[in-house]
């Protein structure tokens, strides 16, 4: 079975990679700031103990206060996983940093929060719509849209 | 090289959207359906009656079916080729891959305005006389996802449609009935009324995409 590592300690190996970063734990996930995800991703994906070399799940949430865009992340060596958490508190111009550097995986994942829920995503090589057409307006999955 | 590539596919992406944009905008009305369509006059001053009998009779018992299945009503329609109910007892147990040999398009399933075009240009591909059979709920009207962003609201928005099979899904006995149905209506169609309604049909491809769209 897959253990499910403690946020506080993960944040805190985290905080310590990255002083003066603003990291926290909040239940069960770990928050970060949007911009400097990437680089987070690449400490976990890297970091000897931690090794998160699996990119289970990406998506996003909408809370009408901020976007929230979830990371599930599992080392197939360790057998452990994670919830990494970011949040973007403006709606119109909503910036999250790719993680596809990292995981070539995120591409089509990231690409389809750009299309539903209009979350951009700065250093993506191919940031254009993945399920609806060129031209259709909004993004449907926002909780404002309609 | 690759600027070249992505340039390209840029423009796909932007004609593609166009094209679904500008169907979206001709389908506000749902086309009529084409038992409407009879011309009086023909009606009444040509009769072909024996031509008619032995054309329809050849026509109902030898369907060939060209069957799309965007969504879960295709597994009821598979179904109905099993051996449990045998659509070959009928003659319509041929299944043509290529629209240009098919009588009757079956449009099983959920379209969305992004497969809209295809199934759009599908149809304008069948050669006359052809029918078109929408089974299940999503089909007919949209069923629960009708008010959808990305849905169509009934395929009759797209193209004329003869029989509605309702259901969520219809169970393959559904289906056999809505394809009896068609072929009484096919059996009762007069050569003329055929003739008629091609024409009709030729003009409403013609408004539905002009010249060097295809």
């Amino acid at each position: 079975m897959t253990v499910a590592l403690k946020s506080e300690q993960t944040a805190s190996q985290i905080a310590a990679a990255f002083p003066g970063a603003d990291v926290k734990a909040d239940g069960p996930a770990v928050v970060v700031a949007p911009d400097m995800v990437n680089k987070v991703c690449a400490f976990l994906k890297s970091a000897p103990g931690l090794e998160f070399d699996y990119l289970q799940n990406l998506t996003s949430t909408d809370y009408l206060d901020y976007f929230e865009v979830v990371y599930h992340l599992t080392s197939l060596k360790h057998n452990h996983s994670m919830v990494l958490k970011t949040r973007c508190f403006d709606r119109n111009n909503a910036e999250v940093a790719s993680v596809t550097g990292v995981w070539r995986g995120a591409d089509f994942q990231e690409r389809e929060v750009y299309d539903l829920m209009g979350i951009k995503f700065t250093g993506h090589p191919n940031l254009k719509r993945i399920l609806l057409w060129e031209g259709f307006p909004g993004h449907p999955l926002r909780r404002d849209y309609l | 090289m690759e600027v070249v590539g992505l340039d390209s596919i840029k423009e796909l992406d932007s004609r593609e959207g166009q094209d679904i944009n500008s169907l979206i905008e001709r389908s506000r009305i749902p086309l009529p359906d084409p038992d409407r369509w009879l011309d009086e006059d023909v009606k009444r001053n040509v009769a072909m009656i024996a031509t008619d009998a032995v054309l329809n009779w050849g026509r109902l018992n030898s369907i060939y079916m060209h069957a799309t299945g965007p969504a879960c009503c295709i597994f009821e329609f598979l179904s109905a080729f099993t051996a449990r109910f045998d659509v070959a007892r009928f003659g319509w147990e041929i299944f043509r891959p290529s629209p240009r040999q098919a009588d009757v398009f079956v449009i099983a399933g959920t379209v969305t305005w992004k497969m809209a075009v295809q199934l759009r240009r599908l149809y304008d591909q069948m050669p006359e006389p052809k029918w078109v059979v929408a089974m299940g709920a999503c089909a007919i009207s949209g069923g629960t996802f009708r008010e959808s962003y990305s849905v169509v609201p009934g395929v009759n928005r797209i193209m004329p449609v003869d029989v509605y099979i309702p259901g969520c899904p219809p169970r393959p006995e559904g289906f056999l009935y809505g394809m009896l149905m068609l072929q009484e209506k096919i059996r009762r169609s007069s050569s003329k009324k055929q003739i008629l309604e091609g024409t009709y049909k030729f003009k409403q491809n013609f408004r539905q995409f002009p010249a060097g769209n295809h």
